[in-house]
């Protein structure tokens, strides 16, 4: 009999035995791990490279005026340019929309890898995984979380590999930053991985089609994006946009990973941040846990 | 009660209000038989199996797993059970010994005990050779026996079998059988199962229950329900096929019935062996003679045939296009991630 031997009532065991399983999928893929760093980087070359918007003002060449002498003219251009500098870091909060951009990005790593993370539960069901996994003593709980943990550990190595790109494609980071301003980096991004990938895996525990869950990451995934300052300041977008941005979690981890790598610290802001952060983790992981306690153990 | 594996009684499940799926079934699996749910298709079997192993909640009724409430004490019950379920549930992206230590992992059994466990039971499901392969690579039969293997990792007290060779060919599900013969009498422990394969019921149960929409008909060993048929069968003719001399075979004693059908008498009766000459003898005393003969054994065809109304094989065939249908469709979506 299995009691005798002294099982682990560890509900660590578990935990990470089921997180474990869902990397080795995805870290004996080298094939998979490309492709999931892959569009970051797109995007990220794309949007923020070949569309830099920065330059739309610093890289301007006046057209010959009549009775403007060309000297003239060179100088106007100049001051031109250094006034949209001035515009620029007024409005991204940095001289180059690259940094600014590619700091976005890092959220918008975690919000994608936490979206796809509900679809595995989805197949779980689908293929009897779950039903398994349910029939054995493991804590209902670790289920979930297994999912959460495994969503957050691609998101955060997903998301070091972009920042390193990043730097190497010239991002400039800010007056305040040291190496260890990082770990309040990677703390801002566990935050929002753990809150994101509970809702998805909450919605993704109760459907029993991939469908239904594909529909949901793609009706959810873009307006939760641009709804935020991940890509564009909150400031200049409308009224009720702003409100949206306002509750949007990932601009708190947009601004707290700004705050720690590109500007300089508002203390007050960077703390109001990690707070909203960690009320978002703790709030969604919470109801997942007890959701999926309940919904599991039917 | 004492010595028994499974206790249920009046177990119950309603979907939706009024689908009824299992309904008020009662039955006792002794330690260490091999018990079989026979039925077709939507007869209840793994919705019986579900809430025995605690993944649904009954409506209604209560079961004891090895002296566990299933209700009350779902961790005990999960902890001295083995479950294989119907569907291929190893990870297809991890190796068949990756798949026996995460079940090992999932019952928090430390590392070095189920090293050596995961070991013994792939050389006894002689997947040794095949252990450090992806299970995308193993085939249906392989498979199963890993499917085995990880539901005895835990050295389950009951171990419960739902439907171990759905979708195999008939010589790897006789191959399967052999292995559940050898594991039960390597580890010794009790096992309920379900089938619709009659065949599978007859060679590995101890004891059969039929069920058909979600009740139990009948609950016995397989020769015992045969031989609740009444008996064997016996066909015969006789040279000549127009006078009637039924009333004659039937005063041989042990004859049950008979019947005359196109020509031929077809007469139930007990111990046929024994039986069959005294009956020529008797048609012979009246001046006839007997031009064909064949006795028949009842299977346990007969015997579902007898309670449900119908054969199992019209179940069986939409059971199997079904069963390819889900494994096309997954292939085509390309598989799990």
């Amino acid at each position: 009999m299995t009691k005798k031997e002294g099982n682990s009532k560890n509900p660590l065991h578990g935990l990470w035995a089921l997180t474990n399983r869902e990397l080795k999928k995805w870290y004996k893929n080298p094939y998979f791990l490309f492709l999931s760093i892959i569009q970051p980087l797109l995007w990220m070359g794309l949007f923020g490279r070949a569309m830099n918007i920065g330059a739309i003002f610093t890289n301007i060449s006046l057209p010959p005026l009549p009775g403007v002498p060309p000297e003239q003219l060179q100088l106007i251009q100049q001051q031109i340019s250094e006034f949209s500098k001035e515009i620029l870091k007024n409005i991204f909060g940095v001289e180059d929309y690259f940094s600014f951009m590619s700091v976005g990005i890092l959220t918008m790593v975690v919000l994608f890898t936490s979206m796809f993370s509900g679809m595995s539960i989805v197949w779980d069901r689908r293929l009897g995984f779950l039903n398994k996994v349910l029939s054995t003593p493991v804590a209902r709980g670790s289920i979930l979380m297994s999912k959460v943990f495994n969503a957050v550990i691609r998101s955060l190595v997903q998301a070091s590999i972009v920042l390193s790109f990043a730097a190497v494609l010239g991002l400039t980071v800010g007056p305040d930053f040291t190496p260890l301003n990082l770990l309040g980096v990677y703390l801002a991004l566990f935050l929002i991985a753990i809150g994101l990938s509970s809702i998805f895996i909450l919605i993704g525990i109760r459907s029993t089609r991939h469908e239904t869950q594909m529909a949901v990451v793609n009706l959810l995934n873009l307006p939760l994006l641009f709804a935020s300052n991940a890509l564009f300041p909150v400031n200049l977008m409308p009224d009720w946009l702003q409100n949206v941005a306002r509750v949007n979690p990932i601009t708190y981890a947009t601004d707290a990973t700004r705050q720690l790598i590109l500007y300089q610290i508002n203390t007050q802001q960077l703390i109001f941040d990690f707070a909203y952060l960690a009320g978002f983790a703790l709030v969604f992981s919470t109801i997942g846990i007890v959701l999926s306690w309940r919904y599991l153990s039917k | 009660m004492a010595g028994d594996a499974l206790v249920v009684e009046g177990l119950t499940k309603v979907f939706n209000k009024s689908l009824v799926a299992v309904d008020h079934v009662s039955f006792t699996v002794k330690e260490g038989e091999i018990f079989g749910f026979l039925g077709p298709n939507g007869a209840g079997k793994t919705t019986t199996i579900n809430m025995l192993i605690t993944i649904l909640r009954p409506t209604e009724g209560d079961a004891e797993v090895c002296g566990y409430n299933i209700a009350k004490q779902p961790s005990e019950v999960r902890s001295c059970i083995g479950v294989v379920p119907q569907e291929y549930t190893a990870d297809e992206d991890l190796t068949g010994l990756e798949n026996i230590i995460l079940c090992a992992d999932l019952y928090g059994i430390p590392r070095e005990i189920s090293k050596k466990r995961a070991q013994e039971l792939l050389e006894l499901v002689e997947l040794t050779k095949f252990e450090s392969k992806q299970v995308q690579t193993y085939s249906g039969g392989m498979r199963r026996r890993l499917e085995l293997a990880c539901g005895l990792i835990n050295r389950p007290h009951l171990f419960f079998l739902d439907e171990p060779t759905l979708g195999l060919d008939v010589q790897t599900r006789r191959a399967t059988w052999d292995y559940i013969k050898l594991l039960k009498k390597e580890y010794g422990m009790t096992i309920f199962m379900t089938t619709h394969y009659l065949e599978e019921a007859d060679m590995l149960c101890d004891r059969v229950a039929i069920i058909d929409r979600g009740k139990i008909i009948k609950i016995g060993a397989p020769d015992e329900l045969k031989e609740g048929l009444g008996g064997d069968i016996m066909t015969l003719s006789i040279e000549d096929s127009i006078i009637d001399i039924s009333s004659t075979i039937a005063t041989v004693p042990r004859v049950k019935e008979v019947k005359k059908q196109d020509g031929a008498y077809r007469i139930k009766l007990e111990e046929g062996e024994e039986t069959a000459p005294s009956i020529i003898e008797a048609i012979r005393s009246e001046g006839h003679k007997v031009t064909r003969l064949s006795l028949t054994k009842p299977t346990l065809d007969e015997v579902y045939l007898e309670y449900t109304g119908k054969t199992i094989r019209e179940e069986e065939e939409s059971r199997e296009s079904f069963l390819q249908q889900r494994v096309a469709l997954r292939r085509a979506r390309g598989g799990p991630r």
